[in-house]
Formats: structure tokens, sequence, C-alpha cells
């Protein structure tokens, strides 16, 4: 029997387009827009100037403090503009605009035949300095910087790592793909991580409905000590880190606190593919595994893009959106970011891009709430989405707080799972903001 | 920034939901149709009529009185389930006049009274057949036996303020029987309704398959009819154990009157029962052991009714006190308590 966590949801899985479809690489296009801030934490500093050449895989900007991260140059090319930019957040940002050269046959320096670095021979404080010099940070789609992962307190240590293959959203199959197919690295990254923090047991967990990447991790971790993979029930959303924890080892991460607190540390298999892929061939994370798919997309893939690749060449390299599309999302269908614009690049957390049409669109009629109590059976957190978000609605922010609005992952299960159709999580994300706002507020004055 | 106008920006999740209000409303209904079939195939035509009275006495007082365009909140369907299901409460002979009127308040001063669907403490539908207790004490009591598909009461055909016309036979349902004579009817009767009772009431076989329907579409909280079921079984037999010559066992106790009519279709109105599992567990037993000790103590042979509606009062406080324990938090969240007075 396969472990699972509690509650949740099971929206049907849309992956049949994509499931079996060997990555491919995107073709090189002329221009890319690398933006400084697309990860949690402060924006990198630029390094380069307007005018520069640059290498594909050369640091392009640094590190602005330690909550932030590398970024490297995703092509041979000359940098046009350091600018104000689109990006998928729907602002303009700060970005580094890089016109490829066209005659460039894109080519890591070396052809990838640096000597690998060998993470044993390095110091703690040595190797969180090289994978925040590699750029890398989670590649489930929060995008927060690995190697701030890394570095643990005073004695605090790490007994476990879970390696995350839920990829419980719908339509993804970006990590599917790269267990299938690069198992060894993703096994090879884990090690190397688990030889670093001296963790007891690594744990992947993988839900059934991708058998052949169970298949190919039981093979690559075959004969390994302390390595088991663990299949995981079909439920959404179980590569959350706190529910994927909960899934496998049966521990609840206390509010407030990091899966540190209870000794464990999960990582996503791309991040694990990218630590291997740092340390064995000295290659930045530059590019990365985005599912193609949807009802919009014509030829739905999965590509291989370099970071600063825009979505619209990538869609048109698909085949070109259909004429019904309506709405293309940048990630998942139940967490991702909404496009206003297709002039917005890929970023390191670009696990998708899926285009819906009129049809998929379409809101729900709503209806009042009829109590039926499905989005509390839902809630992963526990909580009472009924009531907050009917506090929501009326504005009475201050009492959610006393039924932990704060707690609400924004997973969308309860907005998925509500039969009146009625928007409950974006009523608590407003909330949310509105009583984060007012905390900053009131620290300031 | 260019802002594509073709594209929609709307937040997060992008997967829409799999079942509707309308279509829960919808899969009662279809639960309901055994009950409908064998109060028609027991009572003809009668039975039509009153379910027909007092469906269109719901229909149109929701189309005249609810808020916003006119009619629109009929396509929730929920006007209509209202209307049968306080007509299967009828008995069959019952005036259509009354079985209208009926409607007219389940919705109005049960539904709409209150800022329409989701908002009612009650449940509608029992609001309505309280009124009609209330005002029409005899004509709901008087009982009929079953005369087969083509039977047709002169009851039905009252008219206000005029002397009701008599059927010519009346019958004991059999809980009237059991309460006030002392006699127990067979089982298989029970089971299958060929007794004296409300339209729906009669055939427990229909109920049960009912339930599974609901139960199969996922359209009711099954803990509230397991609680309900439990709870009034085990108690009813425990005072039968005691005290066999007066009390009925747990059989006859779930299997007779509008118990499990009652338990499938109203208990579980979500609007008006705990939205927490644990509630429903509470809540449910509530109505099980009320059930029981009106029944087997109170002055009337049926309490199904009032259990409900007092289960229905104590929700909101079973809602407030049961609060989900969030993750991440060691023991019960008890914050809810807390929380001011609406």
């Amino acid at each position: 029997m396969s472990r699972t966590f509690r509650h949740g949801v099971h929206p049907a899985g849309h992956k049949e387009a994509t499931e079996r479809l060997p990555i491919e690489r995107m073709p090189f296009v002329a221009r890319y827009t690398v933006p400084l801030s697309q990860h949690t934490g402060a924006p990198a500093r630029p390094v380069v100037a307007a005018g520069r050449r640059v290498t594909r895989g050369e640091t392009i900007a640094e590190a602005a403090g330690f909550v932030s991260t590398t970024l490297h140059a995703p092509v041979d090319g000359r940098v046009v503009a350091i600018a104000p930019r689109p990006h998928p957040s729907g602002r303009l940002v700060e970005a580094i605009e890089i016109e490829a050269d066209p005659y460039s046959p894109q080519r890591f320096p070396g052809n990838g035949a640096s000597a690998p670095l060998d993470p044993a021979a390095l110091s703690d404080e040595q190797f969180v300095a090289e994978v925040q010099r590699a750029g890398l940070v989670g590649m489930g789609g929060a995008a927060f910087p690995t190697h701030v992962k890394y570095r643990l307190p005073e004695g605090r240590r790490i007994e476990r790592l879970i390696v995350n293959g839920c990829e419980c959203e719908p339509y993804l199959t970006s990590d599917h793909r790269l267990m299938v197919e690069r198992a060894a690295d993703v096994v090879r990254g884990a090690e190397i991580v688990a030889a670093r923090l001296g963790v007891e047991e690594t744990v992947f967990g993988v839900e059934i409905n991708k058998a052949d990447a169970i298949a190919a991790l039981e093979r690559a971790t075959a004969g390994r000590q302390r390595m088991r993979v663990v299949p995981l029930e079909v439920k959404y959303p179980q590569g959350a880190e706190k529910m994927l924890i909960r899934a496998v080892y049966g521990l609840e991460v206390p509010s407030g606190k990091l899966p540190l607190d209870v000794g464990v540390l999960v990582n996503n298999v791309a991040t694990m593919t990218a630590i291997a892929d740092w340390f064995d061939r000295r290659r930045p994370l530059v590019e990365r595994v985005v599912t193609v798919a949807g009802p919009g997309v014509r030829r739905p893939s999965n590509l291989l893009v370099p970071v600063g690749t825009p979505v619209r060449a990538v869609l048109e390299h698909c085949g070109g959106l259909d004429e019904s599309t309506r709405e293309v999302v940048m990630g998942g269908p139940m967490m991702g970011a909404p496009l206003a614009s297709l002039d917005v690049p890929v970023v390191k957390g670009t696990s998708g891009l899926l285009a819906f049409t009129e049809a998929e669109a379409r809101l729900p009629t709503e209806y009042t709430c009829i109590k039926c109590g499905r989005c509390v059976e839902a809630c992963p957190q526990f909580l009472n989405p009924s009531r907050l978000g009917r506090l929501g609605r009326a504005g009475r922010w201050e009492e959610m707080l006393a039924y932990h609005a704060m707690d609400c992952v924004e997973c969308g299960s309860c907005s998925f799972a509500c039969p009146s159709g009625i928007p409950i999580v974006q009523l608590i994300r407003v909330a949310k903001g509105a009583l984060r706002e007012k905390a900053a507020r009131e620290k300031v004055s | 920034m260019t802002r594509d106008p073709r594209l929609l920006v709307q937040p997060a999740p992008f997967l829409r939901p799999t079942v509707s209000t309308p279509r829960i409303m919808l899969d009662v209904l279809v639960a309901l149709l055994p009950s409908i079939g064998v109060a028609v195939w027991l009572f003809g035509l009668s039975a039509l009529l009153v379910l027909a009275a007092a469906t269109a006495g719901c229909v149109a007082t929701e189309w005249l009185l609810a808020r916003g365009a006119r009619g629109a909140s009929l396509g929730d369907w929920t006007a209509v389930l209202t209307g049968v299901l306080l007509g299967l409460t009828l008995p069959p002979s019952f005036p259509l006049w009354m079985a209208a009127l009926g409607g007219f308040v389940a919705i109005a001063l049960g539904k709409l009274a209150w800022g329409g669907l989701g908002q009612n403490l009650f449940n509608p539908a029992l609001v309505g057949r309280a009124f009609l207790q209330a005002a029409f004490p005899i004509a709901i009591t008087t009982w009929v036996p079953p005369a087969g598909p083509l039977a047709l009461y002169r009851g039905n055909f009252a008219w206000p303020f005029f002397a009701a016309p008599a059927d010519a036979v009346t019958a004991a349902t059999p809980l009237g029987r059991m309460k006030f004579l002392g006699e127990e009817t067979p089982l298989g009767a029970l089971l299958l309704g060929d007794v004296g009772g409300s339209l729906g009431e009669t055939s427990a076989l229909a109920a049960l398959v009912g339930l599974a329907w609901l139960l199969l579409r996922r359209a009711c909280d099954w803990r509230i009819p397991a609680a309900v079921l439990l709870a009034a079984g085990a108690l009813a037999e425990a005072v039968h154990r005691l005290a066999p010559g007066r009390h009925p066992d747990a059989l006859f106790t779930l299997l007779s009157g509008s118990l499990l009519f009652g338990t499938v279709f109203m208990a579980t109105d979500p609007v008006t029962s705990p939205l927490a599992p644990r509630g429903a567990w509470i809540f449910g037993a509530g109505v099980g052991v009320l059930v029981v000790l009106i029944r087997f103590w109170g002055g009337l042979p049926e309490g199904v009714m009032y259990a409900i509606l007092l289960m229905n009062a104590a929700s909101p406080l079973i809602d407030r006190a049961i609060q989900p324990r969030a993750f991440g938090y060691g023991r019960p969240a008890r914050a809810a308590l807390g929380e001011r007075a609406r």
C-alpha cells in the first residue's frame, strides 16, 4: 500500500499528452532576457555591462546577500541592455538582455570536459558557496535558493533527505521525464547532498502514476545502503514540503517551523540533477525542463529550455497556440501564475507552460456556500476554508487569524473542491496579503 | 508592459470544480425517485397531486420573493427539492391547498427570510411541515390505507374554511399502533411500505436505496446517517432490553415512521448540519437520541421532525465548538471559542 498525507484532492492527471515524450532541446533563439529576480530573496547584482560579450555558463550577476543566488549567461552572445523588462509576475523587473551569437555552437566552455569538483574536498562553508555559485534554486516552482537550506544553524542536524518526485500538479511531466531519463544523475545529486549533510537516510518520494520513474530510480539506487524509493498515492498537493514529509514519515512540521526542525530536508528531483551537473560537469543552472501542454497547445512537449527564453518562442516551437486559447499559465494548473503577456522569459522556477481555452478558463457559476464541508475535507492544512472564505469576503481579516489563515499554503484544494464555485483560496490570499501589509506597517510606526 | 488582450488573467487554481451545487441537489432528487415511486404505487394519483401542490407552492414562492432577477435562484434546484421533500412528509389524503401553503412557508420563512440558500438555520421542508402540523393538526394526522396506483382520496380536494370531505377508511400508522395500541407491524410491511403513513416514509427500503445513491455520488456526508442509525438503534435496543413489553426493539425503531426518510434526506442537508466531520457525528447522534426520547416518552408517536429541527438549531454551536485541528498544531485549536459573537 502506498503512503500519503491526510486530506487533499484528486484532480484528473492530464499527463497522458506528455508523460511518454522524451525531453527535447529547445533550439536557440535570437534574444534572451534573464531577470535579476527569479528566486525568493534579494535580486542578483549584475557583474556585466551592456556591450560585453559573454559565454554560455559565465556568471553575469552575483548573489546580493545570502538569500540570493547567481545568474549565468544562458548562451554565448552579447549583453545588449540591463533594463526593466516584462517578468512572469506581471511587473517590470530589472533584467539582463542578451543577444545570442548566431554563429556560436553554444557549447559549454571546454565542451563539458572541465574536471569534476569533488564535494568531499570542500568545507561546509565552501560547499554552500559552491551551490550558491551554481545558481541553484528549488525547481518545483517556489524558487527558494537551494544553498540556504544546506547551511544548518549551529547544533542542528538533518537526518533524512527526501527527494521530491511527486509532481502532483496535473499536466506537468518535466520531473517525471528527468527521473526516467536521468535517474542516475538524480541519485548522484542526492548522494552528494546526503554525503555533505551526513544524512542517515535518503528517500525518493514518487507518486505511483509514474511507474517507469519508480522503476528507473529503483535501478539507480540498487545496492545502495540508506537509499530507498517510496511509492506514494496519487494526490494533490503531495509535493508540498510539509505534506510530503507527512506522507513519507508521518511527521507534522509544527506551524511556523521548517522541515529542518523535524530533521528533514526536501529537494526537488530537478535540483538534484542540477547539483550533479555542477559538481560533475561544472555546468551551472542555465537551462531547465519545461512541460508545454494544455488544450491550447498544438504540439505538447517536454523541452529543455535555456533560462531567459521568451515564452512566445517556446510556444511557437510547440506549434503555436490554438486560436481558442484564452489563458496561459506558468507552472501547474493548481498553483501556477497566469501570464498577462507572452513576452516574458522562462525562469528557473518555470516547471510548465500551459495553455487553456475558453472552456477551461470560464469561471464556475457561483452559488452561496451550502456548508457541504468538501473544502474542510480537502484542506491539507486542516483549516476551515468555508469559514475563512466567509470572513474574507466580509473583510473581517483580523478574525481570520484565529482560524489560522496564515497557515494556509494556498494550494487551491478548497477552490477546486467547492461545488458552489467560491474562489476560497483567492479570498484567503487577499486577506493574508492585507494582514501581512498591516503587520509590516505596524512594525515601521 | 505589453498586455496581451487575448489573455485572461485570473488567479490560480485554473482547474475548475468537478461538482456543482445544482448537481448535488439533482442527485438528491434522483435519490428520492424510489420513495416517490413507492408513494405513487401505494397512494396513486393522490401522491402525485400532493407532491405537485407542495412543489408548486415552493417554486412559486421562490420565483416571487427571491432577490435578484426573478427566478434566477430556481436554477439551483433547491426550491424543487424542498417542495418534493415537504410533499413526501405529508399524508396521502392531505388537502392540496394546505400542501401549497406549506410550500410557501417552507421557502418564505424557512429559507428566504434567512437570506436565501445557505443561510437558513432550519431545514426549510421541515419548517413547512412544522407549520402545517401546528396549523392543521387534524389533517396532518389523518392517515389512509394504501389503495394502489390509481387511488384518489377525497381529502385532497378540501377547500379553505369548509369542512374537509372525509375519506371512508382511515388507518393508524405503525408508530401509532405501537404507541397507543401496543401492536407491532410486521417488518416486511415496514420495509416495503404497505402501511399507513406519510407519502415518503412508509417504505424503509426506498429510503435505503436513496441513501445508497447519495453515498455513491458522494452527495451527502456518510457520517450523519451512520451516527443517527447507530445512536437511535443502540438507545432503542438498550431500552427495549430493559422493558421489552413497553418499547420496541432497534429494528422496529429504525424501520418505522420517518426515521430513515428523515435521516437520509433531511438530517444530511449540508446547510443545516455541522461542517466538520466530528461535528457531523455529534449532530447525527443527537438526532438519533432525540428521536427515541420523543417516541418512547414524548406525547407524540413520531419525533423525527422535531429531533432534526432541534439539532439544526444546535448545529452552529457544534460548528463553533468543533474546529478542525490545524496542521502543525499539537492539540486541537481552540481559537474558535474566542471568536466574537456575530
